[in-house]
């Protein structure tokens, strides 16, 4: 008998492979008669192309071909998540093609490509490559790349504007604010970032001149997406002319979601070159220069309360800097993922949101962990402590009374992610906010709070404590409503799995999303185990490659758990049904009166005489004795659409130290309480929150892209872009309360990114009460020992 | 132009031609197929190219392949001997102090080197000595762990050394 893994924290399979140096990514893959690619970008970040002279790059050692984009037939990478299409938002599109053909938007934008024998030789002859540029003014802010006399980018985008948005009541909202006992107002920067899997994307493609195929391996975390995109959309082949696979994918945080340039490029250059494969493996310097960053948002706070503290109304206008040319799903970022959720655990009578997507000379922005969730939690949860800072109430105590209470369940927030669009409505199906809150103060202590911060002081230290009490949507659902123009994919997100049951006894479970460390192959082999009682050893979970998945729509936006669960439930239910009426023809009963118990089906009140879930599968993989009406082999597969997303909530806190002479921050607790429901593997899930968390921290103290004026990008490489070290990081306190949710048959919500929406605002916070005895009421992110001296400095009336 | 070079990487002694501009981790990876060792930065930040040059920990993305001639090398392909982990290696499972894999063998080989140095490092000798190897995914946390725990294993598991405890 198998024992029970559903909810135990069991070893992962995928680790024996990664801890002996055995797993596969990308660059580790070497294929016979391989070529190389190298793609030479733009010094400029913003300018025309006059001309592109090959002809040297052509005759250097090693090289098969050189291509510019004139070459490449195909279409521009697709859009495909526009700004609420469907309510009349005008969206100005522009996307990347394979290379720039007439003019480059960022530096960094690719122009041509070498083909050689070798990395080597492909890179050396870039070198011999002529551009004949006509250089542009280029803008890179967004707020400035509005105004009157800004560097136009695109004819079709007056003003590098790609799309005004809003959402919620405008009237409702000004009314609250001009009646407002109390207004507090504030401009908030939430910095771009970027994303930094530890592996650099890449890819390599092949042309099967034989069969006239495709095969590109990539990393993604959306192959069978990719397949879709690159098809139909990009280079105008039947989709089943094309076989997308990822191997393991070392970390994505979002960035590998996306259609890139250099995939239809390495197909267009396999094909050029007469069917060679050709791998394409980034730099780090050109994945900081060429893949999706993350945030860049310029916000405009407006919140009404009265003198008790409840929020009467919260206005936004936000501008979001979606780069040169738009991502696949740039738009949906700062529109859906961000606007509908500025109401957060709140009570808000009145939520109004302005969005202007907005281009500009960098490289695109897209989701990047948490993707518009975390930019909503920042602004709210900055505007909980300037509230409470004016009107002299606790952080703690502001937020208990603009909790929903939790008896308003389900919650439609009217002017948020509850909108009913397309027929469908979704909501919030669960919460219990203050056992969450109370959990984390009575661990940090927060009675205590004003002594350590006399403490601290003591030692040179500004001691501070910052709360965040958010909210998350994970799996966005049903497909009914994302499939509406502007709310989605503009296509669906439900999940596959199929499983088999093997003449040995062996289940083979394959599914449609795709693992970037989250330990797939482990949590589902955990659920099929628990369903099918078989043991855990005996299921492999297979993944990443179209050709013998079922289509799904990958691992993004903490959906896996819960609608790909989901899938594999519903699947591993049908076994049980086929199982069970094959028990029947075998034990010579009626199917209604067998009975399961884990492997076991046997006849109700006959627990003795047992066909095992193997025996069956015996049985019907062989078929020579089946009834009349069954097909043979254990075999199902599902689709499953959930009703609604996951709403997993809790609180964090943050203590920090600020030094009082050079405005170094340093984290020294972390308290996060958590409720993701109920979890299939706990340890995997406390890993999901750590590397959240810090992840999150890093945006508050360290990390931020910078371009200068002219568009080049000053944080080019990991030298530049200060991301979060061991020695930074203190112990995370790890605890949680759990409220499954009504919508998936397990009652999990998703963990992938709760920690980052929360840890970024908690740590702001924390920084942001350490320096309010100085009367500062809020410092930009990241909160580094430069901008925090400045800010010191500026209050004391110093020199900044 | 090429020179001829001699390494010994896992306890095999292999002579090369490669090319001075190569990098160590280019012959691991390229030549030897090694992959185990990965590269993250290309600007010895993040430690996913760490292999040990005789005993030490080196970011191989950042040495020469000619400047380790005639050095012993060990890769994450190397630690286990015979069919058993390391205790770092089986550390790190057990403890969850991987998540997507792409710089365990980096941190398997830097906490390899600090456990040579110390065999009872508390945690913010720990965080320094793993300060110069980046981990996205697990915010350190069990990367601490692991490490704590291989060291205690090890010291279990070594020869009675007659210090008092």
């Amino acid at each position: 008998m198998a024992t029970d893994v559903l909810g135990a924290s069991v070893k992962r399979v995928e680790d024996l492979r990664f801890i002996t140096g055995r797993g596969r990514y990308l660059d580790d893959i070497k294929l016979p008669g391989m070529a190389h690619v190298a793609i030479l970008r733009s010094p400029y970040a913003h300018a025309n192309i006059r001309s592109i002279d090959t002809s040297a790059a052509v005759a250097m050692p090693g090289v098969i071909t050189v291509i510019t984009g004139a070459d490449i037939p195909y279409n521009p990478l697709p859009m495909a998540w526009p700004a609420g299409g469907a309510s009349g938002i005008q969206n100005n599109v522009n996307t990347p093609r394979a290379l720039a053909t007439d003019s480059v938007k960022w530096t960094g934008e690719g122009v041509a490509a070498v083909v050689a024998e070798t990395p080597e030789q492909a890179v050396d002859a870039l070198a011999a490559i002529h551009v004949d540029w006509q250089p542009l003014p280029a803008v890179v802010d967004a707020e400035k790349a509005t105004q009157p006399g800004a560097p136009q980018l695109h004819e079709n985008a007056p003003n590098n504007i790609v799309f005004e948005w809003r959402v919620g009541d405008r009237d409702g909202t000004e009314r609250a604010i001009e009646g407002a006992e109390v207004v507090v107002r504030q401009r908030l920067v939430n910095q771009r970032l970027i994303p930094n899997a530890m592996e650099v994307r890449g890819d390599i493609g092949w042309y099967n001149p034989g069969t006239d195929e495709y095969t590109i391996w990539m990393s993604s975390q959306t192959p069978h997406i990719q397949r879709l995109l690159l098809s139909a959309f990009v280079m105008g082949i039947p989709e089943h002319k094309i076989r997308c696979i990822s191997p393991d994918v070392g970390g994505a945080f979002g960035s590998k979601i996306f259609t890139y340039a250099d995939m239809p490029l390495v197909l267009f250059a396999s094909k050029a070159i007469g069917g060679r494969p050709v791998k394409f493996v980034e730099t780090r310097r050109e994945n900081y220069q060429a893949t999706t960053h993350g945030r860049d948002h310029v916000t405009y706070l407006e919140v009404a309360a009265t003198r008790q503290g409840e929020v009467q109304g919260l206005r936004v206008k936000t501008f979001a800097n979606l780069g040169g040319r738009l991502s696949t799903i740039g738009p949906g970022t700062p529109t859906t993922l961000y606007g509908r959720m500025l109401g957060g655990p709140y009570k808000i009578p009145n939520v109004y949101a302005e969005v202007t997507g907005v281009y500009t000379n960098t490289v695109f922005t897209d989701a990047y962990r948490g993707a518009g969730r975390p930019e909503a939690t920042y602004v709210l949860e900055r505007a909980m402590d300037l509230l409470a800072d004016e009107l002299g109430i606790d952080p703690a105590e502001i937020r208990r009374r603009n909790f929903l209470p939790p008896d308003v369940f389900p919650w439609e927030n009217p002017s948020g992610l509850t909108t009913a669009v397309n027929g469908a409505k979704i909501y919030i199906d669960s919460g219990n906010y203050e056992p969450a809150l109370d959990k984390a103060l009575a661990i940090v202590g927060y009675a205590d709070m004003a002594a350590r911060k006399t403490e601290a002081h003591g030692r040179g230290k500004l001691l501070g404590v910052g709360l965040s009490t958010y909210i998350e949507s994970c799996g966005i659902a049903p497909s009914k409503w994302i499939g509406a123009v502007g709310e989605g994919w503009g296509a669906a997100m439900w999940e596959s799995s199929n499983i088999k049951v093997h003449l040995t006894g062996k289940v083979v479970v394959t599914m449609g999303t795709q693992p970037q460390g989250q330990g797939h192959e482990t949590t589902f082999a955990q659920i099929v185990s628990h369903e099918l009682g078989v043991p855990m050893e005996d299921v492999i979970v297979q993944h990443s490659d179209t050709q013998g998945t079922p289509f799904g729509y990958g691992t993004y936006g903490s959906r896996t758990s819960s609608v790909g669960s989901a899938a594999a439930i519903k699947a591993a239910g049908r076994i049980r049904d086929k199982a069970r009426r094959m028990a029947a023809h075998m034990l010579e009963a009626s199917a209604d009166d067998v009975e399961v118990d884990g492997a076991s089906y046997f006849v109700k009140g006959s627990p003795d005489k047992v066909k095992t879930i193997q025996e069956i599968a015996f049985a019907l993989d062989l078929g020579f004795d089946l009834p009349p009406d069954m097909e043979p082999y254990l075999d199902a597969t599902a689709y499953h659409d959930t009703p609604n997303t996951t709403w997993p909530f809790g609180t964090h806190i943050a203590v920090v130290e600020v030094d009082e002479e050079t405005g170094q921050v340093d984290l020294v607790r972390y308290v996060a309480v958590d409720d993701v429901g109920n979890k299939i593997n706990p340890m995997i899930v406390d890993g999901q929150l750590h590397g959240g968390i810090a992840q999150g921290v890093g945006q508050a103290l360290w990390e931020g892209a910078v371009y200068d004026d002219n568009g080049q990008l000053l944080t080019g490489s990991m030298l530049d872009y200060a991301l979060p070290k061991a020695s930074r990081m203190p112990w995370l306190e790890l605890d949680e309360t759990v409220t499954p949710t009504p919508v998936n048959p397990l009652g999990v919500k998703g963990v992938g990114e709760a920690g980052t929406i929360a840890s970024t605002a908690a740590t702001a916070n924390a920084v942001i009460d350490a320096l309010s005895p100085l009367g500062i009421r809020h410092v930009d992110m990241p909160l580094t020992a430069q901008t925090v001296w400045r800010a010191m400095q500026a209050a004391k009336g110093g020199q900044a | 132009m090429t020179e001829h070079i001699a390494l010994t990487v896992n306890g095999a002694r292999h002579e090369l031609d490669v090319e001075p501009r190569r990098m160590l981790v280019q012959v691991l990876r390229e030549d030897l197929e090694l992959t185990g060792t990965h590269v993250g930065c290309e600007t010895s930040q993040c430690g996913a190219c760490t292999v040990l040059v005789d005993g030490a920990a080196v970011k191989s993305c950042a040495v020469l392949a000619v400047q380790a001639d005639g050095a012993s090398v060990t890769t994450i392909e190397g630690l286990a001997s015979g069919g058993d982990l390391h205790p770092i290696q089986a550390a790190f499972r057990e403890t969850h102090g991987l998540q997507c894999g792409f710089c365990t063998p980096g941190m398997i080989l830097v906490a390899a080197d600090l456990l040579a140095r110390n065999g009872d490092p508390d945690d913010g000798q720990i965080r320094h000595a793993i300060e110069g190897n980046i981990c996205r995914c697990t915010g350190y946390q069990n990367i601490v762990a692991a490490i704590r725990e291989a060291a205690s294993t090890m010291r279990a598991d070594a020869p009675a050394s007659g210090t008092p405890a």
